[in-house]
């Protein structure tokens, strides 16, 4: 199980739960698996988010491994200049 | 594909990484010979131009465009009754931007366009065609579009995150954070609660918006634009024209500017449309009004902060409230202006919220950073006021509370190896820090951080017959980026920089590019160089094995060569780039490398920056004395364009702190659409702008390199002010600085 | 709508060009003679983007009619190397990296240019006044200013 943090717009969506528990070994399988579990993230999930694994900051990629100590949090997604 | 097993990062002796080659596009530049978005031209081709709104909010009722089909020399016309439904949301918002639909939302909105044999049949045909609008209310103000009964832009465009009973303008709400707000400010010595407002600015890019388009009727299409990334040009005309990706090549001119302004279309998808009709190629080129009144610009904003500090200068708690207008469509940065207000320091009790508006005002463009700088402004500013209030050093206030490596963020995750301490502390011992002061005269520091990002890229690497390597990337060079790829590839294979050109590909040469933004190109884009050097390099010591005869694991690279990897692999001398280069064809054909990645694992980076002013107590006029840039590089690749970068930043950041505003009428139509009245920084408005480079790694990086564009301008709005406080002994919370505020303020002291 | 014919110098080069009463020198220079090297950022005389000589003065070529230049010279960005050899200005600019996005950068170097021919040995004060209309968005100047005098002072000691 990885241990999910997410901010507080997204908290609020599930009754304020900052902290969720996901069965997932990519970055893939979590964002499924949050939508599954979670169908009031949905709406955000739809329009991406970003997730901070061990700190660096990943978008896209499915297959990017997750540990099970790993730190992941869903952050709102992120656009540049 | 594990980059993570590549990380060998800070203890690496570069050859020419960290050196300053000439740029080998410099020539072209240097000479008028490079050609940017208004510099090509085609046979046949019309000169397209577009009709815009004089109304800030209104509906259109009908565009009768039969008088201007007839003129003699008008070859098409095109409405938004030409254009199809866009399914996406955002990419129908952009088709809307490009070209209204039931209401025109801001002053300059674009509501039909010609293509003419020559610029003055196309002005004439502007005036032949007939708009009927029915002008409606209009909101400008962030504060004024959220409140109940403002005039609505928008139904229902509200997102889950929005209470019930809000304003229809108000598109999202979001929030970050941890702890207990209450609990910290209850701890603090003094809570102090201040409210903050800055105006929108624009990207002010010296190239205005150009394009050429040519398409036919079998649906291919050719377009030359200056952009910041091509291939979302592609994607996004494509979606609206309803065409095959594949089908539509963009070639991306020479960019003259973006800063974020150019992640996004609004002559393209018009300029294909009327190519598309007139059967020829139409070039558009926008006017710098139409590029204040229609592009960019940035969010305006207004912002409640609240922070507890203890006298000894701990932040015990910081909150902050941010709201947001980013124009006519959902957008505004108010999210990471959320994320980032507080991201360089170390709290137990944080929390931010932030409310996305829209306005009638041109729909946000990102501009490096986006939402940055603003919120670093409220914040930096609040903590410089408390420290002050107790009498601490504002630096020593920064140190105590700085994040570091194993600080959780205030937007969540964890923090790497970070780089805001050591800006700090260089800062600190820095002359400039001690320097003394004259009458009138102060100083200022403040703290900035930017996530940086990677994204989709494709390079690839050939080696030409007499050894020589042509790299092909994908992302426009906005400032000396063919330079440090040149210099990572022959970093990575061995050889000297001048045999290697790097060249910026069409859209049909390469898969997909993410857009030059985020700080991103030196970091992915190198990345993916060093890995497609990284498969040249395989693929020669495969020719080299087979030549030798010998196992292809027994051969190594170094310095520009093929060798044996030890005693036992076989005595054979090094063969280098060129000797293989030279039979490539009779050991198996043609040699490259190439690499695609969804580049991920950008590394975030922080700055201090410190500013010297003197405000004239007559006049209320401020001017900068001094300034000192200090930023975590990661790993300079090129520090002449490193050190470009940090100027560049706090260069806009100053405007943005002093002069630079867009001024709205009571008719909501924007009053100072032109460079003399939106006043940039000029030469003679700034000292020299001093850079110290550090280098803390990126561990997520072959050679340690975060993205260095965009934090740059996050911290100098704050700076900026700090000083400009310090110098008049007044505290000014709304931006620009202008000479009269600061008047204002010094005569109620 | 009958053009006006001038006759002209531009570069050193003659030229000759019809153009409407209303039209800019930048509009012939760019859209008539092909020198796209001469940009416009603004068209009201505010970047100095289009910045070129007449007769020796510096002007921004938006705010000349192109029936001005009749039996003058006009000299652009163009015109500045001399065959292979780029002017001091030309590489000093390259080797301090005084442009970024190299927008601003044919009218920065037409400017000064004039500036050096008037004042070869300039201060700092007086190279950014005399730039001051002359934007420039990416570098914040310091690159700018630092190549203008390193190109002043390789000028004084050749000459």
């Amino acid at each position: 199980m990885v241990q999910v943090r997410l901010w507080g717009s997204l908290a609020s969506a599930i009754g304020d739960q900052t902290e969720v528990e996901i069965e997932a070994g990519t970055l893939g399988e979590l964002l499924e698996g949050l939508a599954e579990r979670y169908p009031a993230l949905r709406p955000q999930l739809d329009r991406g988010v970003s997730v901070a694994i061990d700190g660096l900051l990943y978008n896209d990629s499915w297959f990017t491994p997750i540990k099970e100590d790993s730190e992941v949090v869903l952050l709102a997604r992120l656009e540049g200049g | 594909m594990a980059l993570g097993s590549k990380r060998d990062t800070s203890k690496r002796d570069f050859k020419i990484v960290g050196t300053r080659p000439l740029r080998p596009d410099g020539i072209d530049k240097v000479t008028g010979r490079a050609r940017y978005g208004a510099d090509m031209s085609a046979p046949g081709m019309l000169v397209g131009l577009v009709l815009r709104s004089p109304h800030a909010h209104a509906r259109i009722k009908s565009i009768d465009t039969s008088r201007a089909e007839a003129l003699t020399g008008v070859h098409a016309v095109v409405t938004r009754a030409d254009f199809g439904d866009v399914e996406d949301a955002a990419t129908a918002d952009t088709l809307d931007n490009c070209m209204a639909g039931a209401k025109a939302l801001y002053d300059g909105h674009a509501v039909a366009a010609v293509a003419a044999a020559s610029d003055a049949v196309a002005k004439q045909a502007l005036k032949l065609i007939e708009v009927e609008y029915e002008p409606l209310p209009h909101v400008t103000d962030v504060d004024e579009a959220m409140a109940p009964g403002a005039p609505v832009l928008h139904e229902g465009r509200t997102d889950e995150t929005v209470p019930q009973g809000m304003s229809a303008n108000v598109i999202s709400r979001c929030q970050f954070g941890h702890g207990d707000i209450e609990a910290g400010l209850a701890k603090a010595d003094r809570v102090l609660k201040r409210t903050y407002r800055t105006e929108a600015t624009h990207q002010g890019y010296i190239e205005p918006h150009a394009c050429l388009a040519s398409m036919g009727p079998d649906g291919q299409a050719d377009l030359w634009c200056c952009t910041q990334g091509h291939y979302m040009v592609r994607n996004t005309c494509a979606a609206i024209l309803g065409l095959e990706q594949g089908k539509l090549r963009v070639t991306a001119s020479e960019i003259g500017g973006g800063f974020g302004g150019k992640t996004t279309v609004f002559l393209e998808p018009v300029a294909l449309m009327l190519s598309k009709k007139a059967g020829r190629p139409v070039k558009m080129v926008m006017t710098r009004s139409e590029v204040l009144r229609a592009t960019g610009p940035t969010a305006s904003s207004s912002i409640d902060v609240r922070i507890g500090m203890t006298k000894d200068g701990r932040i015990t708690a910081g909150f902050a409230e941010l709201r947001y207008q980013g124009g006519a469509y959902p957008g505004s940065p108010v999210n990471m202006g959320a994320m980032s207000a507080f991201a360089p320091y170390d709290l137990e009790n944080v929390r931010t919220i932030g409310w996305d508006v829209v306005t009638n005002r041109p729909r946000q463009a990102a501009y490096r950073a986006p939402g940055a700088p603003i919120a670093a402004f409220a914040v930096e500013s609040a903590i410089d006021e408390l420290a002050k209030g107790f009498g601490l050093d504002p630096l020593e206030v920064r140190l105590k509370n700085a994040a570091r490596e194993g600080t959780r963020a205030s937007y969540g995750p964890t923090y790497r190896a970070i780089g805001l301490e050591a800006t700090l502390r260089t800062a600190k011992d820095h002359p400039h820090w001690t320097a003394p002061l004259g009458p009138n005269q102060g100083r200022g520091v403040a703290c900035g951080f930017w996530f940086n990002f990677g994204g989709d890229t494709c390079v690839s690497l050939n080696i030409t017959p007499d050894g020589t390597v042509t790299l092909t990337e994908g992302n426009p060079d906005i400032g000396g980026s063919r330079a440090s790829m040149s210099m990572m590839a022959a970093e990575e294979l061995g050889i000297p920089y001048d045999k290697v050109r790097t060249v910026i590909a069409d859209t049909g040469s390469l898969g997909q590019n993410e857009v030059t933004d985020g700080s991103r190109v030196t970091f992915a884009v190198g990345l993916a160089t060093i890995e497609a050097a990284r498969a040249a390099k395989r693929e020669m010591c495969r020719r080299a094995a087979k030549v030798w005869g010998i196992d292809e694991e027994a051969v190594v690279w170094e310095d520009g060569a093929a060798k044996p990897s030890g005693p036992n692999a076989g005595e054979f001398p090094p063969m280098t780039l060129e000797e293989i280069a030279a039979i490539a064809s009779n050991t198996g054909g043609p040699i490259a490398g190439h690499f695609e990645v969804n580049a991920e694992g950008a590394g975030v980076s922080f700055a201090t920056h410190m500013v010297d002013t003197e405000v004239d107590p007559e006049t209320g006029a401020v001017r900068v004395l001094r300034y000192t840039v200090f930023q975590d590089a990661g790993k300079a690749v090129h520090p002449d364009y490193v050190e470009g970068q940090f100027q560049g930043g706090a260069a806009q950041g100053i405007g943005w702190a002093l002069n630079e505003e867009y001024i709205y009428g009571e008719d909501g139509t924007l009053q100072n659409p032109g460079f003399l009245d939106y006043r940039i920084p000029v030469a003679s408005d700034l000292p020299m702008i001093d850079t110290v480079i550090l280098e803390i790694p990126n561990p997520g990086h072959p050679y340690g390199v975060r993205g260095v564009g965009e934090t740059s301008i996050v911290p100098p709005l704050a700076a900026v002010a700090n000083s400009v406080s310090d110098a008049s002994g007044v505290r000014l919370t709304d931006l620009p600085l202008s000479p009269p505020k600061v008047l204002a303020a010094i005569q109620s002291r | 709508m009958s053009k006006i014919h001038v006759t002209t110098t531009v570069n050193g080069d003659p030229v000759e060009f019809l153009c409407e009463a209303s039209e800019s020198l930048l509009d012939v220079l760019r859209d008539r003679l092909s020198l796209t090297g001469s940009k416009e950022g603004c068209g009201t005389g505010d970047c100095g983007a289009c910045s070129v000589t007449v007769g020796g003065r510096l002007v921004c070529s938006c705010l000349v009619l192109g029936a001005e230049v009749e039996g003058r010279s006009v000299e652009t960005i163009e015109g500045m190397a001399e065959g292979e050899t780029l002017h001091p200005l030309q590489r000093m600019f390259i080797k301090h990296a005084a442009l970024q996005c190299g927008i601003c950068t044919p009218g920065i170097l037409v400017a000064a240019k004039s500036l050096l021919e008037r004042n070869p040995d300039p201060t700092e004060e007086e190279v950014r006044y005399w730039l001051a209309g002359n934007l420039c968005r990416c570098t914040g100047y310091d690159k700018i200013i630092r190549a203008v005098l390193a190109a002043a002072a390789e000028m004084r000691e050749a000459s």
